[in-house]
């Protein structure tokens, strides 16, 4: 299902670069940014913040039954992130299979299309990950 | 034209997948040798199914800004050469731009001229820096070529990306462009119509009035325009649309053939088309060692050659060492399909 042009357009930054946002006050980083820290709240200062793009496999899972327009990348694998920098963030592992995966497995990050609005719609980008080895 | 413009930082991308030529080769019914040793081929990159032109340049251009050292931000053009942009208007500038994060204080645009798209954007690099029209610009060759099925194009038809940064201050000057020479004619030798999927070609027609004429006549032109001869060089980087013209190239012109096998990577990755030269001149800046002088000329059909004498200086060797992955690694790291999958990858199907 085609998404809202505007909102791939405002999640570009997040999307391409891993652009966040942290809390000045507690230091807290945030992926995807947040305007308000939910810990300082009104007492947090938030500004940008550029995230390394290198973590470790929180989780994983093989996708062997695949949503819209994913149908021809099965099976692929999905695995929650977590950044050196703290966020945890769920995105395709690039590259491998299922059996090369473990947890705590060094990841980084690497810039590859999410979904193509066939046959005329707009290409998708975005980050997705990669094993380290 | 001398200048004082050289290349600060560069990177290089290639798709971890590969097809062997031998396996194409089972499936159209031909001799699996007599392509290898034809075409100097062994086995060809294929991009991922969520790869592009855009994507592969993103990531070469990230390795290129490690090397630089630069902040993103601080590059004033980026250009990017493709004949296989994901779209046919949309720009893969804006994109590479926008992921490296050098938007929106930037200039940017598309170029496409076959195979020579990434080195006529390293020229253009050199007369905005030159003239101080941007203090760096980045210069991009990216493809995912395609060739028909059944096609001898379908044997070398890779993918891949290499990205220079050009800068003009001396003490980040990674390899002085110490000259470039351009030769140029209106040759069909290759080309692709708007809409349709896969390009048409010459056959014999594309090598001696096309790659040969304009290979050899940039770089002599080269040679002419600056004085300059083959035993001033101590690498040869020739377009390398399968992995023999270039050797021929050495023999008719009597160069040194070892001064262009280091730069040859077409027989592993395949013809990276915009990338091809550019992948070749990342191959040997991976290994040049400071006072070294390295010749490139590009080629593209329609048709065009560009020709560059550069120097590698002291900078280099430090420097390199700050990509977080370099060609080797990407050369070396092998996901192989058969035929079957390839046509999955390249989605050669009409269904796909």
């Amino acid at each position: 299902m085609a998404e809202n042009i505007a909102i791939t357009w405002r999640r570009i930054p997040e999307r391409y670069r891993l652009a966040g946002t942290q809390c000045t006050t507690c230091k807290t980083k945030f992926f995807p940014p947040r305007k308000i820290c939910s810990t300082c709240r009104r007492k947090g200062k938030i500004e940008s913040f550029q995230f390394s793009g290198k973590g470790e496999i929180y989780s994983f899972s093989g996708v062997h039954s695949a949503p819209a327009g994913l149908e021809l990348e099965i099976p692929y694998v999905l695995a929650i992130v977590q950044l050196v920098e703290g966020p945890k963030v769920t995105a395709q592992i690039v590259d491998c299979t299922e059996n090369m995966v473990k947890f705590k497995d060094k990841v980084e990050f690497v810039f590859r299309k999410i979904r193509s609005d066939d046959p005329e719609g707009l290409i998708h980008y975005g980050y997705k990950f990669r094993l380290v080895k | 034209m001398t200048s004082e413009t050289g290349i600060v930082g560069y990177g290089a991308y290639v798709p971890s997948y590969r097809i062997k030529a031998e396996e194409i080769a089972r499936v159209w019914g031909e001799e699996p040798d007599r392509i290898i040793k034809g075409l100097g081929v062994m086995e060809k990159s294929v991009p991922g199914l969520d790869e592009d032109a855009a994507t592969l340049a993103v990531e070469a251009s990230r390795n290129a800004l490690a090397v630089a050292d630069i902040e993103p931000s601080r590059l004033g053009a980026v250009y990017v050469g493709s004949e296989s942009h994901p779209y046919a208007v949309k720009p893969t500038a804006t994109m590479v731009a926008e992921a490296i994060g050098s938007t929106p204080d930037v200039m940017a645009a598309d170029l496409e001229f076959a195979c020579k798209a990434g080195t006529a954007a390293i020229q253009i690099g050199m007369g905005l820096v030159a003239s101080h029209m941007a203090e760096y610009s980045l210069a991009v060759g990216t493809d995912t070529s395609q060739g028909r099925p059944g096609d001898a194009l379908e044997y070398t038809a890779g993918a891949g990306a290499a990205a220079f940064i050009i800068g003009r201050q001396k003490e980040q000057i990674l390899a002085k462009l110490e000259a470039t020479y351009s030769f140029t004619t209106d040759t069909p030798d290759f080309w692709r119509r708007q809409h349709a999927e896969f390009p048409t070609h010459g056959g014999r027609f594309t090598g001696e009035p096309a790659y040969f004429r304009h290979v050899m006549g940039a770089t002599q032109g080269l040679f002419e325009k600056t004085g300059m001869e083959a035993n001033d060089f101590d690498y040869f980087v020739f377009h390398q649309p399968n992995g023999k013209f270039p050797l021929e190239v050495a023999k008719k012109m009597g160069l040194d053939v070892e001064k262009v096998k280091p730069g040859l990577m077409t027989p592993i990755i395949g013809n990276t088309y915009s990338a091809a030269s550019p992948i070749g001149l990342c191959a040997v800046l991976d290994i040049a060692k400071p006072g070294q002088r390295i010749l490139l000329t590009s080629f593209g059909s329609g048709a065009g050659s560009d020709s560059f004498a550069m120097e590698v200086t002291d900078n280099l060797v430090e420097a390199r060492e700050r990509a977080p992955h370099k060609l080797a690694w990407y050369v070396g790291r092998k996901n192989y399909l058969d035929y079957g999958l390839y046509v999955k990858h390249r989605r050669k199907l009409k269904s796909l």
